[in-house]
């Protein structure tokens, strides 16, 4: 065997070392987490709405940043306000860090959630909470990616929306990660966004 | 003392012995993970008719014993299978520290909802000796 093609296996060895390294680093903080994994991830399906900035809401604005992305309407009064509380909270914990966090909130009501309402809505949470609205069927297509339930129910006061409760954690890179159910506290994002971002 | 009574005996002490054991020993599993599997074809199927259901409506768990929902899509499309979207050849991997019941909408059901109960460790002794039972009646 010749001095080139030894020196080119001795090569190919070392990447595949380096390559079975970066993945084991990778399942090993995945496995840390306290929210539920995705295994292998996958890349989180890319969206284009209204923003509740006024500019395009796309996941692409925030590669770089562990971006946790929730569903809800600004009317809902059990799960979207603890939610946002606990990621407002979870944001605080994180403190110098936390601007490498992005908070989505994409609603399920567009009827009521324009842009402004969603805006002042969150503001009441953290003024650096994005929302995302749009036409019902881009919304409807955005939830059918990331397999969300939204049911309207009618009530003799109006309306209301059944919706899933979970929140998508997605890392620097875009992929989709992990799954946080309904009910963990700040500590528990606070400890899966810090595992993320060490990615 | 017979023979007889001697066997007796001994019998009675060892039956004592595993009793004792069964309700003091702490857990010790293998695994923690409780998993739920879609087979291959399982979309062709459902599509000829089939009503198929992988996932039970009700889930329960132990914390310390199978602590770990694991969802695993062997199947050639996605699948909403309990709370989430599952790519093939996927898997979502979901631990549960705090005893509670987990409600989850899923489509995957005929109520539109899945729950998972999760139960505190058993404490040593009758808790202890009834989860052992009822986890061999399960593995048998």
């Amino acid at each position: 065997m010749g001095p080139m093609i030894e020196r080119r296996h001795k090569l190919i060895r070392i990447f595949l070392v380096f390559l079975t390294a970066c993945m084991a680093t990778g399942a090993a903080a995945a496995a840390g987490l306290k929210a539920g994994v995705f295994e292998p991830p996958r890349r989180a399906p890319e969206f284009s709405l209204r923003g509740s900035d006024g500019a395009e809401l796309n996941l692409g604005r925030y590669r770089g940043k562990v971006v946790l992305l929730a569903f809800g309407f600004t009317h809902c009064t059990e799960v979207c306000p603890v939610t946002l509380a606990v990621l407002a909270q979870a944001r605080k914990k994180l403190g110098t860090i936390g601007n490498q966090l992005q908070v989505v909130y994409v609603t399920v009501d567009p009827e009521r959630d324009n842009a402004e309402r969603m805006k002042k809505y969150l503001s009441s949470f953290d003024t650096t909470f994005i929302g995302g609205t749009g036409k019902p069927e881009q919304l409807a297509a955005v939830r059918s990616n990331y397999g969300i339930v939204a049911n309207k129910v009618v009530s003799p006061g109006g309306y209301s929306v059944d919706h899933s409760s979970s929140v998508y954690l997605i890392d620097g890179e875009g992929r989709l990660r992990a799954m946080m159910p309904y009910g963990h506290g700040a500590e528990d994002y606070v400890h899966d966004v810090v595992l993320l971002l060490k990615k | 003392m017979t023979r007889r009574t001697r066997w007796l005996l001994l019998i009675g002490a060892t039956m004592l012995g595993a009793l004792a054991w069964a309700a003091l020993a702490p857990i010790r599993v293998e695994t923690r993970d409780e998993l739920f599997e879609i087979p291959q074809g399982t979309w062709a199927r459902r599509m000829a008719g089939d009503k198929i259901e992988i996932l039970p409506d009700t889930i329960r768990l132990t914390l310390g014993a199978n602590d770990v929902l694991l969802l695993r899509n062997l199947d050639d499309v996605p699948q909403v299978f309990g709370p989430v979207l599952i790519m093939p050849g996927q898997s979502f991997r979901l631990p549960f520290e705090v005893a509670s019941t987990y409600n989850f909408a899923c489509t995957a059901h005929a109520s539109g909802q899945m729950s998972v109960i999760v139960a505190p460790p058993p404490e040593p002794g009758w808790e202890l000796l009834r989860w052992r039972a009822r986890d061999l009646m399960k593995r048998a």
